[in-house]
């Protein structure tokens, strides 16, 4: 017997090795949800991977920064001593320039994208990948301790990028949409033909389950359809890129992300979805020069065309609870134009209330309805003022 | 080129302090999963794959050979978001293979490590494609001008690695 075992040793051991591990193979298979049968493993595995990942991602940014702000600026004073202290500070002042304008370029299209689509997200580092090519997925530095649970979607400025697939600590797992097993409910942006997106054996993207008799142009636009409970309705996916005619009934669509899968570096992670309809503008549409005019500096109005000293009239600041001026008395402009009244900042309508004793167009309007109070009739204290006198104290000391 | 068959006595074997029987795993599994962020033609290599490969033509042990190939494929498992096992079953076999033929194959040259990479580059494919399909049912696609494009890039590679990793072996 132990002659045989001696014998046999290697493949005994062989045999044991494979067969525990195709046990833990159908273990993990028979389980429907993804539980804890292989979780410690997996967290013993990120954890001796992940922290090396995020060092050499700080290290990598930190030794960039160094580099671009004192190495390189050393070496260009040592060339020039007469031009050093130009050179280094225009280059130092281009290279901080450069890298600021690059972070708000991404965090503004970041915002932007939230602003539009989605109520709260966290922004995360990539770290890491699995390291192959049957499984796209990819690590990222926020996790559990962050917020982060399974099923978020994960996004970036461009288009969606993938879902959590597992939180740990302080990492998480986002499966790529590229991947063979992923999968995202999509919608066609013109033709409005529903399928669903998976990733093919050579990282591309394929949309599914549309019919074969339906015309599909190249270059039109996927988003997502929310069906899949995961990203909101409306995320861009990308592009189409070609159509054949692919087995069963359906059409082969290959769609090319809109992110760069290859080169994620910062992506967005969706923590929370608002699902709250918008509420109907009852105001009506609002152009956008009134927008711009209340967010502008105020302006003082020219109160009358033929008045040199409207434009000297000094800047005013009346409470507008004393002087309240109806919307569409000083915002001629809006309704000209035929749209709704505007809403006008109490600067731009209280300087025409203050500007002078012939009030414009539409303050004559303004004049004539009754819940208006007329304008004050003191004189801008400086209209008529000779240059060399010093201006007047302002409004703030007379009548209200 | 030459594959020299040789008798047991004739072939080396050799042994690894703990240290590089620890970290070049380790080193190989990370880097595996860090470089194709930077380069992402990186994640046609299989570091990991070539480390087994060299572990066990340099024991010379069987049961040392799997284990190892064992050990860092369940690792490599780890970090995927597929079911542990479809990499440990593939580098297990590898291991076991690639000490097997060590034990009877002096492949200290290049050119022999060239081929021995690329057939066990192949065997570890098909392993690996056929428990995946067979027992995970998982729906991949086998290509085999891209398997065999990336199974003579890893050979190449395996080749330049093992020169490399050859500065750590120890005589037994």
């Amino acid at each position: 017997m132990d002659s045989v075992l001696g014998r046999y040793k290697n493949l005994i051991v062989l045999g044991t090795v494979l067969f525990v591990q195709i046990l833990g193979l159908a273990v993990q298979v028979r389980r429907t949800t993804d539980s804890d049968s292989s979780r410690l493993i997996r967290i013993w595995a990120v954890g001796a991977v992940s922290p090396l990942e995020k060092v050499l991602v700080w290290l990598q940014t930190s030794t960039g920064d160094l580099w671009h702000n004192y190495f390189y600026l050393r070496g260009v004073r040592a060339e020039n001593r007469d031009l050093k202290q130009q050179i280094a500070r225009m280059r130092l002042e281009q290279v901080r320039m450069s890298q600021d304008a690059d972070q708000a370029r991404r965090l503004q299209a970041l915002l932007a994208f939230k602003e539009q689509f989605i109520s709260q997200t966290m922004a995360a580092q990539v770290i890491g990948s699995s390291g192959s090519e049957q499984s796209r997925s990819v690590y990222i530095d926020k996790g559990e301790k962050n917020g982060i649970q399974p099923d978020m979607a994960v996004i970036t400025a461009d288009g969606i990028v993938g879902k959590v697939l597992r939180a740990y600590g302080s990492t998480s797992l986002v499966l790529l949409i590229n991947d063979q097993t992923s999968g995202v409910g999509a919608i066609l942006e013109k033709s409005r033909l529903q399928g669903i997106l998976r990733g093919t054996a050579a990282g591309g993207v394929a949309l599914e389950k549309v019919m074969s008799d339906e015309n599909v142009p190249a270059g039109e636009v996927v988003v997502t359809s929310g069906g899949d409970r995961i990203f909101p309705k409306g995320l861009p996916i990308g592009t189409v890129t070609g159509v054949s005619t692919g087995s069963d009934l359906f059409l082969n669509i290959r769609v090319k992300p809109a992110s760069d899968l290859g080169r994620l570096e910062e992506v967005l992670v969706v923590t929370k979805i608002d699902e709250r309809q918008a509420a109907p503008d009852e105001s009506g549409p609002v152009r956008a020069a009134d927008i711009l005019a209340q967010r502008l500096p105020g302006v003082p109005q020219k109160a009358k065309a033929d008045d040199g000293s409207a434009g000297a009239a000094p800047e005013t600041t009346v409470p507008p609870a004393s002087k309240p001026v109806a919307p569409k008395t000083s915002g001629s402009n809006a309704t000209a134009a035929g749209n709704p009244p505007v809403k006008v900042p109490p600067t731009v309508s209280q300087k025409v209330a203050q500007s002078g004793a012939k009030p414009a167009e539409g303050a004559k309007q303004s004049s004539d309805n009754p819940a208006t109070p007329k304008p004050p009739t003191v004189k801008p204290a400086v209209s008529k003022a000779p240059v060399d006198q010093k201006p007047q104290p302002p409004a703030e000391d007379s009548p209200q | 080129m030459a594959i020299t068959y040789t008798s047991g006595e004739q072939v080396e074997v050799y042994r690894f302090s703990i240290p590089a029987t620890v970290l070049i795993p380790l080193a190989a599994v990370f880097l595996q999963a860090w470089v194709p962020l930077k380069f992402h033609f990186f994640s046609i290599f299989d570091l990991p794959l070539l480390v087994t490969i060299f572990f066990a033509m340099a024991r010379r042990s069987q049961i040392a050979g799997l284990l190892t190939g064992g050990l860092i494929g369940i690792m490599q498992d780890a970090l995927t978001h597929q079911p542990i096992g479809l990499y440990g079953i593939s580098k297990t076999l590898v291991g076991y293979g690639a000490s097997s033929l060590g034990i009877k194959i002096d492949a200290e040259n290049a050119g022999a490590r060239l081929l021995l990479t690329l057939f066990f580059f192949t065997v570890h494919k098909v392993v690996y494609f056929t428990v995946a399909r067979g027992l995970v049912s998982l729906h991949l696609e086998w290509s085999w001008p891209r398997e065999l494009g990336s199974g003579l890039a890893n050979a190449v590679l395996g080749v330049l690695l093992y020169a490399v990793l050859d500065r750590f072996k120890q005589r037994a």
